[in-house]
């Protein structure tokens, strides 16, 4: 649990007219992080909705892969200047205090659930300026400059795609079509890399907030990395963030043509579509060997739930969209 | 030989349960998990019906495909370990006939348990197998 008090305190230093705190509820979590959303009540003013991002032991992200909560603090405010819409980081909790690492930032109000967002009349407008939107957003980000990023994970394409091979064949699971597109991959590594940039890692439809404008904030930066900017324009355009709505690639919302236009517009590099192409493919991989780790994180007893077992079976539809994408179809 | 009910039968009362009483009596967290119990026990019914038609076609084509006699008496998993080991090694690639669409109806037999629902699925069920990939790039 959190306690009360020290939250109170916390949320004192920046707002004086603290007078209570209610309706804390844990948003999402696994056994190392969690999240936590809450409302202060303030004397003379309307409640003001917060979200708490910690480790309650104050323990190191379990998986290296993950940024730790204090860069994920300083990558939000890193955004914010830059024009990223992000939620706003307004404490970063003491070292060692009662309530764990981490940092609380303003609740941003909108949706993120996909299929409303892609389906219910209150988004027509905001779906369509989205993909473009998109391309903005993303543009702005890879354009901070790399000395003020915190020393991250760097992850080329080819450092990224052996990392999953690994990770995949710590499952001892055969599946051949992931070895195929593991073939496939090598074959066709994008020549010429580019210099790292800060890329998001897990930009898609389910971690974008959504109001009737468009995008209102851009959330779960837990995978963000030096690499190639490419990475995160393939990864919006991976099927499985299309949430059935597959005649549209960008996010089940939008064409590759308007994403494209404007991350240009915005400032962004010229968009190679075949090295975008590249990167769906190889993200077309990852969510495959992802749904495949669901499953040992289920079996290692971390999280029994049946949500956790579930997914593993959604290792199948990666392999679907890898043999149409490696045969040029989508 | 059990008596019937059938377990896909059986799974499938406990799936239309937990959607049609159960759910419409939960909120939050708990009525999402029985969406997906519910799910989950219909991919269940499902593999009842279809696995041992679909294992059985699986392993023709893997021995075929391998190379091996069609008396062999190696597991689906091991030959599927086989057919990663090749694959990975070079020795049999997407040129290799069959291959591509031996995996392509081994995926679809898959998705027709795990999600029958899935657009890639519902695309691909009106595609004929792949003949060949894409080529390397320029």
């Amino acid at each position: 649990m959190v306690d009360i008090e020290a939250l109170a305190g916390i949320v004192r230093d920046f707002e004086p007219s603290v007078e209570g705190i209610e309706g804390l509820r844990r948003l999402t979590g696994g056994a190392s992080q969690e999240t936590w959303s809450f409302d202060v009540l303030r004397r003379d003013a309307p409640a003001l909705g917060l979200v708490l991002r910690r480790t309650p032991g104050g323990a190191a992200a379990a998986d290296s892969r993950k940024v730790s909560l204090l860069d994920e603090a300083r990558l939000l405010g890193l955004a914010a200047r830059a024009g990223v819409p992000v939620p706003e980081v307004l404490a970063v909790l003491p070292p060692g205090g009662a309530l764990g690492d981490g940092y609380l930032m303003s609740r941003v109000e909108g949706e993120t659930i996909p299929r409303r967002i892609l389906r219910e009349p209150r988004f027509a407008r905001a779906r369509a300026g989205l993909a473009r939107q998109c391309g903005e957003i993303l543009a702005r980000l890879h354009a901070i400059p790399r000395e003020e990023v915190p020393a991250l994970r760097v992850a080329p394409a080819a450092i990224e795609l052996e990392d999953y091979v690994r990770r995949h064949r710590s499952y001892g699971w055969p599946k051949p079509v992931f070895e195929l597109a593991v073939r496939w991959l090598r074959e066709r590594a994008p020549a010429g890399e580019t210099q790292p940039v800060l890329v998001h890692g897990d930009f898609r439809s389910g971690n974008l907030m959504i109001d009737e404008n468009g995008v209102a904030a851009v959330l779960d930066w837990e995978l963000a990395h030096l690499g190639d900017p490419m990475e995160d324009l393939g990864w919006i355009c991976v099927n499985s963030w299309r949430f059935g709505e597959d005649h549209n690639p960008v996010g089940g919302f939008g064409r590759r043509e308007d994403l494209f236009a404007g991350y240009e517009a915005a400032g962004g590099m010229r968009v190679d579509p075949e090295r975008v192409r590249y990167w769906q493919v190889l993200g077309t991989l990852k969510w495959g060997v992802m749904c495949a780790g669901m499953l040992a994180v289920f079996r290692s007893g971390e999280d029994r739930s049946v949500e956790r077992a579930a997914i593993g079976r959604r290792a199948s539809e990666a392999a679907i969209d890898l043999l149409r994408l490696m045969a040029g179809r989508d | 030989m059990q008596d019937p009910p059938s377990a896909a039968e059986l799974v499938r009362a406990v799936a239309a349960f937990l959607r049609d009483e159960a759910l419409p009596a939960l909120e939050g967290r708990t009525a999402y998990l029985a969406r997906v119990s519910a799910n989950t026990l219909e991919i269940v019914a499902r593999e009842l019906e279809s696995a041992p038609a679909a294992d059985a076609a699986e392993r023709a084509r893997l021995l075929a495909l391998l190379g091996r006699d069609a008396t062999d008496r190696a597991s689906l998993l091991e030959l599927n370990a086989e057919l990663c080991r090749r694959i990975e090694m070079g020795d049999i690639d997407a040129d290799t006939p069959g291959l591509l669409a031996h995996l392509w109806s081994t995926t679809l037999a898959a998705l027709a348990v795990d999600q029958p629902g899935y657009s890639g699925y519902r695309r691909a069920l009106d595609e004929a197998p792949p003949e060949r990939l894409l080529p390397p790039g320029p």
